[in-house]
């Protein structure tokens, strides 16, 4: 089903035998996967089933307790100060400041990462404008807003990968369906997303997914290949079927 | 790496100023409490560090010694021949209290002269300098009791008591340091515990983890926005004390200040550490307050002194860094002594600051592997 041996410059992310345990508990179970450049990969998987978890393996904020990984060609164990200029990241909590303005929230963002003040000027022009937003507060913009700005500031370093931990949770289906506009844009230029979701409809916008279940993946493919492989109508049945076994 | 350093100081110092609510109340409590403390604190000693001046030793002399060093309170230090000798072990704070006799002790005895005898007090805690005193104006009374009694006719010692440092035995001359030490305390862990919690629950502790800020940057990145408003909080405080109380400023204020950011580095550290290893705002607030509060006001030195403590409160007293402080805060308010009689508090402090900045930077670095 995918290319069988793809050189490594196409290959975003290269998990091998992924582990995390706490406890006696195996939050994620000798996960393998890989994630091609510049794919949208969504990573799917009930609560619990380990997904966070492995994502915050991927993003450094969790030691892996056994098993490889490569993230933008960069050793998880080894390279991870180079994997973080890299990467964007963006939680399942709203993560921006609400007491500062939408220009201070893209000043700190650009510093941190390291980008010139002319840099941070014209990429925040470009965003207010492309967003059409004006430099409010935070606190004081909708929900889908802070989402779409969330997400725009996390790409602000032009990151290899950019990794959205439910990004759409809680916004209306319009927000949600310009969301997804905004991430085929990213996609588009390039940048390798890795995305989780609850919404099986977006799941089917991805060019493949994977599905965990109890800390292992299930099964991973394009939404089309899935289906036929487990003679599903949608993703939605499949990931009911999986994470219910009879 | 300075640039994103610096990108982080100004993201917090635009959080200081924007809240202003919270920020009139750091700016007021200084004073607040100041006022308030100063107001309402209005209130036995063991090791009694005594120096002895004898010009003359005469049996008289001799046998009061002695009886002062049976005495179990005192210890006698030094013993010199004029007051000069021993003036230099009161500023360092090596002697507690003084008994000077006068030349021909006996002599003016037999010749039922007054003999007098001076007693000197270190009196920066008024307490405490008070009760010195007694002790050994009882010893002096006692041993004239005795002379009276195997002669003929009675004999008088005139002792005559000075306090020193604090002649007019004002209470909150000595509580002032102490509260500077509390409200700097409490303010700075509280500021920099509740800014930290509030990303750790807001998740942009998370995003900030995932960049390439270095944990050590977060952290001071933390406490040096806030030192600004530490310092503007012992501003308050020392302004407060001058001129509602009249406290004396005898040496140099600008070590003073200095000393004081230094506390105050201390505590913004300690509540950066409390913040990390916290679940919640709440619980940070809480711990915040009983870690720096308890310890400052009771184990400080600053309302009960450290010397009438038990032996344990006094060893664990070494870890609180109030009582460090207030000893400064003493020496260059009351006495007017300088960093070569203060350099060791100063370094325990700077020990301090380093330490918990460390502590916090590692736990830091456990919840995030």
């Amino acid at each position: 089903m995918t290319a069988p041996l793809a050189a490594p410059a196409d290959l975003a992310i290269v998990a091998t035998d992924l582990t995390r345990r706490f406890g006696n508990f195996t939050a994620v179970d000798h996960i393998t996967f890989d994630v091609k450049a510049g794919e949208v990969f969504g990573f799917l998987g009930a609560n619990g089933a380990g997904k966070t978890t492995a994502i915050k393996m991927l993003i450094g904020l969790l030691e892996p307790t056994s098993g490889e990984a490569k993230v933008a060609g960069l050793d998880l164990r080894t390279q991870t100060e180079e994997i973080r200029r890299r990467i964007g990241y963006m939680s399942q909590k709203f993560s921006l400041y609400e007491d500062l303005t939408v220009l201070e929230n893209i000043a700190l963002y650009g510093g941190i990462y390291g980008l010139t003040d002319r840099q941070i000027r014209e990429r925040a022009a470009v965003m207010l404008e492309t967003l059409g937003l004006s430099d409010d507060l935070v606190g004081r913009l909708p929900l889908g807003w802070k989402q779409k700005l969330a997400f725009s500031v996390a790409l602000l370093h032009e990151p290899a990968i950019v990794f959205l931990d439910e990004p759409t949770g809680g916004v209306d289906p319009i927000t949600r369906r310009q969301f997804w506009e905004m991430i085929y844009a990213a996609a588009a230029r390039g940048t390798t997303v890795f995305v989780t979701t609850h919404y099986m409809d977006e799941a089917e916008y991805c060019d493949r997914i994977s599905i965990m279940v109890d800390g292992r993946i299930a099964t991973i493919g394009t939404p089309l290949e899935l289906k036929q492989q487990w003679k599903v109508p949608s993703i939605d049945e499949l990931f009911v079927r999986l994470a219910r076994p009879s | 790496m300075i640039s994103t350093l610096g990108a982080f100081m100004t993201k917090e110092v635009r959080h200081i100023l924007r809240d202003r609510q919270t920020l009139t109340v750091l700016l007021l409590m200084p004073l607040i409490q100041v006022v308030l403390f100063g107001y309402a604190l209005r209130s036995d000693v063991r090791d009694v560090r005594l120096a002895i001046v004898d010009p003359s030793p005469d049996y008289a002399t001799l046998a009061l010694r002695d009886r002062l060093q049976a005495a179990r309170r005192f210890r006698i230090v030094a013993t010199g021949r004029s007051m000069s000798d021993i003036e230099p072990l009161f500023r360092q704070g090596r002697a507690d209290l003084a008994v000077s006799f006068e030349p021909q002790f006996a002599a003016r005895l037999e010749s039922r002269e007054p003999a007098r005898v001076l007693i000197a007090v270190d009196a920066s805690d008024p307490n405490t300098g008070s009760t010195m005193q007694a002790y050994a104006r009882a010893v002096i009374t006692a041993y004239e009791q005795e002379l009276g009694a195997k002669g003929a006719q009675p004999v008088r010692i005139a002792p005559e008591v000075r306090m020193r440092f604090n002649p007019t035995l004002e209470s909150v001359n000595l509580f002032i340091p102490g509260l500077i030490a509390l409200v700097l305390t409490l303010v700075s862990a509280l500021m920099t515990a509740i800014s930290l919690s509030r990303e750790k629950e807001r998740g942009t502790l998370e995003i900030l983890l995932v960049s390439p800020l270095r944990p050590w940057q977060i952290i001071v990145g933390k406490v040096f926005p806030y030192l600004g408003l530490a310092f503007a909080n012992v501003l308050t405080a020392l302004v407060a004390a001058w001129l509602v109380f009249n406290v004396p400023f005898r040496g140099s204020v600008t070590l003073l200040l200095v000393e004081s950011i230094l506390y105050s580095m201390v505590s913004l550290a300690i509540g950066v550490l409390v913040a990390s290893l916290t679940p919640s705002q709440r619980v940070a607030m809480l711990v915040a307050l009983l870690a720096t509060m308890l310890p400052s006001t009771l184990l400080s030195g600053m309302v009960f002194p450290l010397a009438s403590m038990p032996k344990v409160l006094q060893v664990l007293s070494n870890i609180v860094p109030a009582r460090w402080f207030i000893v400064i805060a003493r020496g260059i308010m009351l006495k007017g002594v300088g960093l070569e009689h203060l350099w060791k508090e100063t370094l325990v402090l700077i020990g301090m600051t380093l330490f918990f900045m460390m502590a916090a930077v590692r736990s830091f670095k456990a919840r995030v592997a």
